[in-house]
């Protein structure tokens, strides 16, 4: 863990359910999780994935806090009606997926909550799994205002023609060229979206624009490796994982 | 979803969700992240009403042997009740909602 701390320290964090504007100034709900204390602390978008803003997710924002950074998770689905989280998950799965560019005017609001922020220390990074690898990369690439990129298990990064659709018209990786941050990806070699192949088009489209990036993939792990609450959860390569992370974010937020 | 593949089906019916039934007036069939089925992919039907929210739905989330078993034997039902002569190819329009 890169934040070694000592049994005597003093440690506190707030969470709470706050109201950000998301894409076109529509007001959302977002999960914040950050530090006690005057910071200056770097901040953190944490993008949920497919299946919904689940607690997952909010014990990722914490994990986050705990470490030092100011996290914010937007429901990318908050026009899709209130529920359970699988209840309005199912409903965009048959949907197709958020639109991307809603999901980038909110993520986008992410990064301006934060940024309005008076003990923030100016640094943001943006971390998603599974969908959200994907919108992590995507926001890397069309957004402003981003220091560091951590996209796990992003799929459809690479897409097929026929898997355009008028909410996802162009494939992510073909706007490799415009990322702005370093990059950090995490992948299982038994995923089957990303597929390995897949993995090695992503990463030769990053060393052909000359990007900075850092490709980690392990086997023995498939889709979801981080998730403890499935079966898919492979421990060692999830701990190795998160070293990876906060190694990247020491490196590139403070 | 990772791999985005939904079609949605528009269908007359009746669902149980919880204690009380509703009108079924779509099917959504993906085939991509089950919630609790432990794998991977699935092959997964919620029946819904969209009118109703999202709280409103029978799920199942199936193996895809089991979906194509699922599939045969619906095939079979309907084709050993034609062949019986009982089958009743009725929109349900065509005889009112059935509720007061």
């Amino acid at each position: 863990m890169s934040q070694a701390y000592q049994t005597d320290q003093y440690e506190g964090m707030i969470s709470e359910t706050v109201s950000m504007k998301g894409h076109n100034g529509d007001p959302i709900l977002a999960y914040v999780a950050r530090p006690l204390g005057t910071g200056p602390f770097p901040g953190m978008v944490v993008i949920h994935h497919a299946p919904g803003w689940d607690e997952w997710y909010r014990e990722c924002a914490r994990r986050f806090a705990h470490h030092g950074y100011i996290s914010i998770s937007p429901n990318l689905y908050h026009r899709d009606g209130h529920g359970t989280p699988e209840d309005v998950g199912t409903k965009v799965r048959a949907a197709g997926g958020a639109p991307d560019a809603r999901v980038l005017g909110d993520l986008e609001g992410a990064i301006a909550w934060l940024r309005g922020l008076p003990n923030l220390s100016g640094k943001v990074g943006i971390f998603g799994t599974c969908s959200g690898g994907r919108q992590a990369f995507l926001a890397g690439c069309k957004l402003k205002g981003l220091d560091a990129v951590i996209e796990c298990w992003g799929g459809r990064v690479v897409m097929s023609k026929e898997e355009l659709t008028p909410a996802q018209p162009t494939a992510p990786i073909d706007f490799t060229k415009d990322l702005s941050a370093p990059i950090l990806g995490l992948f299982g070699n038994e995923d089957k979206s990303p597929t390995p192949e897949q993995v090695n088009q992503h990463e030769a489209e990053l060393k052909k624009h000359g990007k900075n990036y850092e490709f980690h993939r392990y086997d023995g792990a498939g889709h979801g490796f981080f998730y403890y609450d499935r079966a898919a959860y492979r421990q060692e390569q999830a701990v190795d994982g998160w070293k990876k992370i906060w190694a990247f974010l020491d490196k590139n937020l403070r | 979803m990772c791999t985005m593949i939904a079609h949605q089906v528009k269908l007359e019916g009746r669902g149980k969700s919880g204690p009380e039934w509703f009108e079924v007036r779509e099917a959504n069939v993906s085939y991509d992240h089950p919630y609790d089925l432990p794998l991977e992919h699935a092959l997964n039907i919620d029946f819904v009403n969209e009118a109703m929210g999202p709280g409103t739905r029978v799920s199942v989330e199936l193996s895809v042997d089991a979906a194509r078993k699922l599939l045969q034997t619906i095939e079979a039902v309907l084709a050993q009740a034609d062949a019986r002569g009982v089958l009743e190819d009725i929109p349900l329009g065509a005889i009112g909602s059935g509720k007061a």
